[in-house]
């Protein structure tokens, strides 16, 4: 017995799935498949099944550096986002009396969300290059006599690039975690006594964590899966997994790859998993 | 700074001293994240001497014209058009089924959460991985990867759950009483969606489509495996970012942020007017 509201759900949720299962779960499936396969060294697969990829991967201690290097822009960056989220959501939510006000400085937040990852990735450039702006000021001052050479391609250039494009991940969901805390509430905190800290500890960062745990979705799984920043803003000097996995791609290793692309992936989503365990989106985004 | 000398002395009625702090947080944050656009988006308004950094020489639109004419920087021309094809595309079966799949979930149904979860799966899977992925399967399947087919279905693979995402958001307010009502006056349930649902939800569909025009014209990780020979604008961005250093790259830079900003205005503009008319009709009923 089909029941009318199954029918109707699956009726309307068809169209995702006829995108999703071909363009996801497939696709997945065959990186799974490729990653047990052989290459024959010219970009094509022998279609056998070996663990040879697996240990490879796991052998080689270049994996381990990669994924520690990885795992440091990430947690680094986190905490930049995190931070820097909380008090911007804070301050727009809470010190900015005019409604109106505040939603329009919470637009000009979330404008460049809305424009290319990489044109503001290149967009430091001049202002850290050696010939830079920031060097170009702090010798104009006097602070420096030498240019600062660790301001571009390098890894306080990765930092500042991810911390740049993620933050905003950050402040869209607590500034709408925060949103939902009833003034009232914290008035009558106020009025028991409690001390602005007490208020802070007590009501804004539990009501704040739901929204922290959204963010931190998003910050980390981009993060984890992105090479583009990592290349092009450590000048070279740091790798990422991804970056590793695209320059297997580029010379035909498929299979090596592909069983590298599955680890890192059930990293990923092991990572997104354990902290969707902690808060429910789905109740959490429409509530 | 002034707030130095107001910090620990809350004056009863004025503002605490946190809250010149957290301004200060808050200007630097905006600094920070506008300072280096609009960097760019001037020095690519240098002349022919110019560099990659200030100070600006000379003044002039020959790397904007440099970028439409020169071949050494690539096919601008066609793969602005292929993006802008691709998002329209995108941004129009992300509305459409973001909607459906919004109405799916205002209910519970078998299953619901296992579709959930494939979702987030999709949205967080590495973008190059899932592009890989897809390109092997065209691979064994004997088909060619092109914008149109691969590149479109891996970036749908992230639109889509952006925007059902959003959905949700929208859908809870939904007031469902209005859904009852517009039964009770006798209308279908198809009468109910295009009369009643599809209008109050309709500033919610601009902001996905919003989503999805902006996430598909920059898409770029997603997109690197699986446009097959013809390049979409982000990864002609890419390829000039390892080899042109000229201020072509920032002229690029601000005609693709143009066309955004010019997106986003007409997105955020018609909310304002669908919410503006309503306003307007709920006086004059009054």
């Amino acid at each position: 017995m089909v029941k009318r509201s199954d029918l109707f759900g699956w009726l309307a949720v068809s169209p995702l799935l006829l995108v999703l299962i071909p363009f996801f779960v497939v696709p997945f499936l065959v990186i799974l498949a490729a990653s047990f396969m052989e290459s024959d060294g010219f970009g094509g697969m022998i279609q056998t099944f070996t663990l040879d990829n697996y240990i490879g991967v796991f052998r080689s201690r270049l994996t381990f550096d990669l994924y520690y290097e990885t795992a440091k822009f990430a947690v680094i960056t986190w905490a930049f986002a995190t931070v820097i989220g909380f008090w911007v959501s804070y301050f727009l939510v809470f010190h900015v009396k005019n409604q109106l006000l505040a939603i329009g400085l919470f637009l000009l937040c979330t404008v460049p969300f809305w424009t290319s990852n990489i044109i503001r990735m290149i967009s430091w450039i001049p202002l850290l290059g050696k010939e830079g702006l920031i060097n170009q000021g702090l010798m104009g001052a006097g602070i420096i006599d030498q240019p600062l050479a660790f301001l571009l391609f390098s890894n306080f250039a990765v930092i500042v690039a991810y911390v740049h494009q993620l933050t905003i991940f950050m402040i869209v969901p607590i500034f709408n975690s925060l949103s939902k805390i009833d003034k009232s509430l914290i008035e009558a905190a106020l009025d028991a006594g409690s001390s602005r800290f007490d208020i802070l500890r007590y009501i804004v960062l539990p009501m704040a964590k739901s929204g922290i745990a959204l963010g931190s979705i998003f910050v980390l799984s981009i993060v984890m899966g992105d090479f583009f920043v990592v290349k092009v803003m450590s000048g070279g000097g740091s790798a990422s997994v991804v970056g590793a996995l695209y320059e297997d791609v580029g010379v035909l290793q498929y299979p090596s790859a592909a069983a590298s692309a599955v680890i890192l992936t059930l990293i990923v989503v092991a990572v997104v998993f354990s902290i969707l365990r902690v808060v429910d989106i789905r109740r959490e985004i429409a509530r | 700074m002034s707030r130095s000398a107001t910090a620990g002395t809350p004056r009863s009625g004025g503002r605490p001293w946190t809250f010149y702090v957290l301004l200060a947080v808050f200007i630097l944050y905006v600094i920070g994240l506008y300072a280096p656009m609009i960097s760019i988006y001037i020095l690519s308004f240098q002349d022919v001497r110019g560099g990659l950094v200030f100070p600006m020489k000379g003044l002039s639109l020959h790397w904007f014209v440099d970028l439409f004419t020169q071949v050494r920087t690539g096919d601008v021309k066609g793969s602005f058009d292929r993006s802008i094809r691709l998002a329209v595309l995108v941004t129009v079966l992300t509305v459409v089924i973001s909607f459906l799949a919004g109405m799916a979930f205002r209910r519970r149904y078998f299953g619901d959460t296992a579709v959930f979860y494939l979702m987030i799966g999709s949205l967080v899977v590495p973008g190059l991985v899932l592009g890989l992925g897809i390109g092997l399967t065209f691979n064994f399947l004997g088909m060619r990867p092109s914008w149109y087919t691969s590149a479109l279905g891996a970036q749908l693979s992230c639109t889509l759950p952006f925007g059902v995402l959003i959905m949700f958001a929208v859908m809870s307010r939904f007031n469902t009483a209005w859904e009852e009502a517009s039964r009770d006056l006798g209308a279908s349930p198809l009468q109910t969606v295009w009369l009643v649902i599809l209008p109050i939800l309709l500033p919610g569909l601009v902001a996905v489509a919003l989503f999805g025009f902006t996430l598909s014209y920059d898409e770029f990780a997603r997109t690197l495996q699986t446009a097959g020979t013809l390049n979409t604008l982000p990864l002609e961005i890419w390829s000039m970012t390892l080899n042109v250093t000229s201020p072509a790259l920032y002229a690029l830079g601000t005609v693709t942020t143009i066309v955004s900003f010019v997106t986003i205005g007409l997105a955020l503009g018609s909310i304002v007017m669908i919410q503006r008319r309503r306003a307007q009709r709920i006086k004059n009923e009054a």
